[in-house]
């Protein structure tokens, strides 16, 4: 690979409708899509069932109406409006409320193996910020569940799905970069089979970014190792904007010293959190619901304990989640996976112990920002517009129904019911004429200089010691808590870095299976993301959700009841109002944020 | 040898470099925690960057990073190197039974291959109703020990059944699968499934080694789940072979 490669050189594979990514969102786009005969392909860096939907555990929250037959979306709607801190769109949280209980009975009848009550109906777990009656009856228990591995069946049950409808899967493929036209519109992507090392142009109608989220733009993250937001970084790269990047959940519960996730599912069957003394802290914090408050309120309690000399362990660094009064067969029948993982992590059996765990990075709110459609859309003069041939799904977007802080069980939900509703306005786009304008040799070639530099490179950094450094500065500066002056250094030395990931050494140029091109590639992405998360939390100057100002410890909805809106092409951070219009329910105002 | 020096022997090929594929050592010192194989291999990488493996969620379900650890099939990112080591010494081989890629890379073309045979999907062609299809508790435990699988083909590629006939033997992986299908109180072509496994080597190449269940990173159990298959096989009287004649 000494030589560049040129568009002259390469294959051009053409379908109707391009998905990027085989998690959860990206499946169920194309399980849409195949069904309609539309030429639909997903390509995915990793045999679909390795994509990070698996490691969902707890559930996927939706108002069935199973636990308490009186459920109904529209609590479900003011929950995550108010998990939210008010900066969800409120169009897209109704739609996700509304039709997620059709998104969850489709599911279960693909077979999806969820747990069951007696009445032979899904089993629904409690799960934080969770109530009945908008946050007058209490709590609610709304999180569908399949014991505690609820990605995992989700995940397998749509590949099986996908399967059975025949969906082409280009597996083992790494995307590399969007491919434009002269229109600014997007035609597809240049990807390479991590097998063979072979170069492609993948040209298509509609090109889906499902690629998840980015956790390891942290050093300490429940994410799996390839959540390095290559989706979001290409679109970036590409020029479009992002939206919300300053918001990142940092879950409760991470396994202390390993990252593992322990699903807040361990804490709505009953399990609480402690600290030194045995005190269950939380009952301080958030006196009604105490454990199942939000997960921002949750986690910054617990490094305030920590802060405060209270934590466990030798260096008093984590908390323990307590759960062996839950006795052995509830933690057996409904946490087994839990069991399992605290045994391997963290050396500990929660049947007899309490399991080390610290708040640790979890999800991205913010991504690429979308209308309920699935479509991307930039800014122009001051309205939204939408990027032809760009779409967007599931961690990947920003819809946005998170705004600054996910509720527990929401991604699963978000994930099916915005993978299905993009793959139903595409096939609808498509067959009513819709589609983009070809792009040109010179369009494609632009898009082939990033792998060509990689390739050509002969000196430079190694990969694994910059994304070392990028990880260690996220986490130092922008993590649960920030400070302007913290944050300050932290952009300088995100400066630094810029240098040394756009000047990668990759030393291994051989084609098959060469892993360390994909990680240099990785790393680049993750960049992207970190520069825009951090540009975006040193604008926004309060504290909502999960995004912590020391220095601006209050929400201030007079400047900031607002979207960030970063565009990459001069680093600036713009604001976007958020939607108040929901359709079938009056818009909810916002309000004081307890629990 | 240093007892603080650990010594990992691993297999290596490169398609485009290696004529044969050889076994190469690396030594580098014992980290004072115990750390899993796949921290090992992070760490062996960075010193050389040519290593090819597979792995993305890190603890143990996504099922990309099955590889032959001192000769038992397991999961490099939960497993200890406290539990393998011998003698200070770790030898790391690719999935035995498929073709390599590169290094600890496979080709699992025919292990999903088998998968998709088996018609991995509920099936149930009558309306579905508007919310969902009951089930009982009691039915649902049934799936229990066989919807967890995560296809990492630990089970499949160390038996032996399945190196000598990876083409027609099912193998445990997806006979598992097969069988969770078929257990599900939802899903109505019972009978169709079992006559696609009806044939002399789909599952009566399975010969009770067990090697499948010694291995399954999950605790799950293949050979129970076949012989279920069997016995159904047997009392449905439908196409019983011996297996005289057949090997």
């Amino acid at each position: 690979m000494s030589n560049s490669i040129l568009t002259d050189n390469i294959k051009t594979i053409e379908f109707d409708a391009l998905i990027v990514g085989g998690g959860g969102s990206g499946m169920r786009a194309s399980l849409e899509l195949a069904k309609s005969g539309l030429k639909t392909a997903v390509v995915s860096k990793v045999f679909p069932t390795r994509s990070h939907t698996v490691s969902a555990q707890g559930g996927i929250t939706c108002a069935i109406a199973s636990a308490d037959p009186d459920d109904d979306w529209r609590w479900h709607m003011y929950d995550t409006v108010k998990g939210a801190d008010f900066i969800g769109d409120q169009d897209a949280i109704e739609y996700l409320c509304s039709e997620g209980p059709k998104a969850v009975f489709e599911l279960e009848h693909m077979g999806l193996p969820f747990s069951r009550f007696e009445n032979g109906r899904i089993y629904q777990r409690p799960f934080g910020g969770q109530s009945k009656d908008f946050g007058k009856g209490g709590q609610a228990a709304r999180t569908c569940a399949a014991a505690d591995r609820t990605g995992h069946a989700l995940l397998h049950t749509l590949y099986q799905n996908n399967v059975k409808e025949g969906t082409n899967f280009l597996n083992e493929w790494f995307a590399v970069d969007i491919v434009k036209n002269s229109k600014e519109e997007v035609t597809g992507v240049i990807a390479f089979s991590i097998e063979s090392g072979e170069v492609a142009y993948l040209k298509a109608q509609a090109t889906v970014m499902a690629t998840g989220g980015a956790g390891r733009i942290y050093a300490s993250t429940t994410n799996a190792l390839i959540n390095t937001g290559d989706g979001l970084a290409m679109a970036l790269r590409a020029g479009f904007p992002a939206q919300d990047m300053e918001m990142w959940q940092f879950h409760p519960t991470g396994i202390y010293g390993a990252g593992s996730l322990v699903t807040e599912g361990c804490r709505g069957e009953g399990g609480y959190l402690i600290n030194k003394d045995g005190e269950r802290f939380m009952e301080r914090y958030a006196p009604n619901v105490k454990d199942l408050a939000g997960r921002d309120v949750v986690a910054r309690s617990m490094v305030l304990e920590i802060l405060e000399g209270r934590g466990c362990g030798e260096n008093a660094d984590h908390i323990f989640l307590k759960l062996d009064h839950l006795g052995a067969d509830v933690l057996n029948s409904k946490l087994p996976g839990i069991c399992e993982l605290s045994r391997t992590f963290a050396h500990v059996d929660p049947i007899y112990e309490p399991i080390p765990v610290v708040p640790t990075c979890h999800y991205m709110m913010g991504g690429t920002p979308t209308n309920v459609n699935g479509q991307a859309f930039r800014r122009t003069n001051g309205n939204d517009s939408i990027i032809s041939g760009l779409f967007a799904a599931g961690e990947a977007a920003c819809v946005s129904v998170h705004g600054a802080n996910r509720l527990g069980g929401n991604s699963l939900l978000d994930l099916v019911v915005f993978g299905r509703a993009t793959g139903m306005h595409i096939q609808e786009e498509l067959k009513s004429g819709g589609g983009v304008e070809s792009s040109s040799k010179g369009d494609i070639d632009a898009s082939l200089e990033r792998l060509n530099k990689l390739n050509e490179s002969t000196s430079g950094y190694e990969t694994a010691s910059v994304k070392r450094e990028l990880q260690e500065c996220m986490q130092n500066y922008f993590g649960v808590f920030r400070r302007g002056d913290f944050m300050e250094k932290g952009l300088n030395e995100l400066a630094e870095i810029r240098h040394k990931v756009d000047n990668l050494h990759l030393k291994d140029k051989s084609s098959a299976f060469n892993t360390s091109r994909v990680e240099a590639i990785e790393l680049q992405n993750l960049f992207e993301v970190a520069e825009a998360t951090a540009i975006s939390a040193f604008e926004r100057n309060e504290s909502r959700g999960a995004h912590a100002r020391d220095d601006f410890p209050n929400r201030d909805d007079e400047n900031w009841l607002c979207h960030s809106f970063y565009d990459p092409i001069n680093k600036k951070v713009s604001k976007r109002e958020v939607n108040f219009a929901p359709t079938k329910v009056d818009a909810f105002p916002p309000i004081v944020r307890t629990y | 040898m240093l007892t603080n020096q650990l010594e990992v022997s691993m297999y290596r090929y490169n398609p485009e470099q290696d004529e044969f594929p050889y076994m190469k050592k690396y030594k580098i010192e014992k980290p004072a925690r115990d750390i899993m194989v796949l921290d090992l291999l992070h760490l062996l990488k960075e010193e050389d960057e040519s290593i090819s493996y597979r792995r993305s969620c890190r603890e143990g379900v996504c099922g990309s990073d099955g590889m032959n650890i001192n000769g038992k099939n397991g999961l490099a990112c939960i497993t200890p190197i406290s539990s393998v080591m011998k003698k200070n010494k770790i030898e790391l081989r690719p999935l035995p039974g498929l073709p390599v890629i590169r290094d600890l890379v496979v080709d699992m073309t025919e292990f999903y291959a088998q998968y998709e045979k088996i018609k991995p999907f509920l099936q149930n062609n009558t309306t579905a109703p508007e919310q969902e299809r009951l089930q009982s508790p009691e039915d649902r435990d049934k799936l229990d020990g066989l919807y967890e699988c995560i296809l990492c083909a630990c089970c499949s590629t160390s038996c032996p059944s399945f190196w000598w006939n990876p083409d027609k033997f099912v193998g445990p992986a997806a006979l598992l699968q097969a069988y969770r299908f078929i257990a599900d109180s939802r899903d109505l072509e019972t009978v169709e499934r079992l006559d696609a496994l009806s044939d002399p080597f789909s599952v009566y190449r399975c010969h009770g080694i067990m090697n499948c269940v010694s291995v399954c990173p999950k605790g799950l159990n293949p050979n129970k789940a076949i012989g279920e298959i069997k016995s159904m096989l047997l009392k449905s009287k439908k196409n019983i072979i011996t297996s005289d004649g057949t090997n």
